[in-house]
């Protein structure tokens, strides 16, 4: 998603979002994450108004204070930047690959199935199945921080059972263009 | 670390357990406290949280980098052991591969490095006086961004310097450059002789002042 993203040409503005707005993204995000009010509380404060950054392909960034805090494509989940997935890792369930796809993954590649079913890799237990279109915070094997966010495209059940083609697909990464934007 | 469900039942490897940044957290009853946030180290020279630095493109000078800020964590991901459990955790044949990739990919991002270095001392910066009306000009600055500098900031620099207005606009060949109001071409000149503000880093050698005159007909 932000494999090519340029702040000078692909930014086409940057709006104050409305407070009933805010309180129904607030609202959403508390829904779709895993974390408490007092958390989100902390990373975006009430007072604090939130900035709705648009670019291109409708992909809307928001930020507080100038620093991206979550963006989100159309009108699909909210997806944490990186940077807020590291301070608060728990705030999305975890997959994992293992450590022969961090290096495509850091090229910008999707994940493949067998990634997530060899023996470095992990998903979530058939208790805690995921659906397909649920964000996940992608870890690697042996690393302790996530490496990006994605979205699977298959059920994580199905990911076990197919074991072939596309499992996740990736939306920001370590070192993408998203990455690089620290401020906005 | 923040003790939660789903990482709780993941078959961590040992060798890649919590930094000692990580924060301690306490399971239970949802505190009515914010959690705190997982404070991660993140390499002064590629950006990427320490651990990935193998897979970066400055991997020498991160460790140079990582040796110096903090030699325990050094230690954690470089020492011997470290990369003893690490080549374990592979196959040989890919390690010699992902080893020989990272020295490939570094030294690429050197020449890279060099060669905008070069282009970069090599580029040109091109005072224009253009001449709107008979005693009426205008200084157009290019190449300005090739150092690093911010064309907006300068232009405003400009502007409250020489009380005249100063934009960034595109030029026909869709680059942009800061037009001045006004002949000011000999004080830029001055100023970026003195590095004053924000012009700084670049060298005198490479700025030239050229004049543009209004084409007349049979002239």
């Amino acid at each position: 998603m932000f494999k090519k993203f340029q702040p000078s040409t692909d930014i086409a503005g940057q709006t104050p979002v409305k407070s009933s707005v805010q309180r129904s993204i607030r609202s959403a995000v508390l829904e779709q994450w895993k974390i408490e009010p007092e958390t989100l509380e902390a990373v975006w404060p009430k007072k604090e108004g939130l900035v709705h950054v648009k670019c291109r392909e409708h992909i809307s960034i928001y930020t507080v204070r100038g620093e991206p805090i979550f963006f989100q494509h159309f009108d699909g989940p909210i997806y944490p930047t990186l940077r807020l997935l590291h301070k608060y890792p728990y705030v999305l369930p975890m997959v994992r690959v293992d450590r022969g796809a961090i290096r495509f993954l850091l090229a910008g590649a999707h994940m493949m199935c067998p990634g997530f079913t060899s023996k470095g890799g992990y998903l979530p237990p058939a208790d805690e199945a995921l659906p397909a279109g649920a964000p996940v915070a992608i870890h690697a094997e042996g690393k302790e921080h996530a490496v990006g966010v994605g979205i699977t495209k298959l059920a994580t059940e199905d990911i076990k059972k197919v074991n072939k083609g596309v499992g996740v697909e990736i939306t920001t990464h370590i070192g993408d263009d998203l990455w690089a934007i620290k401020a906005l | 670390m923040p003790a939660k469900k789903n990482r709780d039942k993941s078959d961590k490897v040992p060798a890649a357990e919590p930094a000692p940044v990580a924060s301690e957290e306490a399971e239970g009853p949802p505190p009515p406290e914010p959690k705190p946030p997982v404070q991660v180290l993140y390499c002064g020279v590629c950006t990427f949280p320490v651990e990935y630095c193998e897979f970066g493109e400055h991997i020498t000078r991160c460790k140079e980098w990582l040796q110096e800020k903090d030699i325990d964590v050094y230690n954690k991901y470089y020492s011997e052991e470290a990369l003893q459990a690490k080549i374990g955790t592979l196959s040989l044949e890919a390690q010699t591969k992902l080893e020989k990739d990272t020295a490939k990919k570094e030294a690429k991002a050197e020449a890279k490095a060099d060669a905008a270095l070069k282009k970069k001392l090599a580029s040109q910066i091109t005072i224009k006086r253009i001449e709107r009306n008979k005693r009426k000009h205008v200084t157009a600055i290019h190449g300005l961004e090739a150092f690093g500098i911010d064309l907006k900031k300068a232009a405003k620099q400009f502007a409250s310097k020489f009380a005249t207005g100063a934009s960034v606009t595109k030029n026909p060949q869709g680059q942009e450059e800061i037009v001045v109001q006004g002949d000011v071409s000999d004080e830029v000149l001055e100023m970026i002789e003195g590095e004053v503000g924000l012009l700084k880093g670049i060298p005198a050698d490479n700025v030239e002042i050229v004049e543009e005159k209004k084409k007349k007909g049979g002239d």
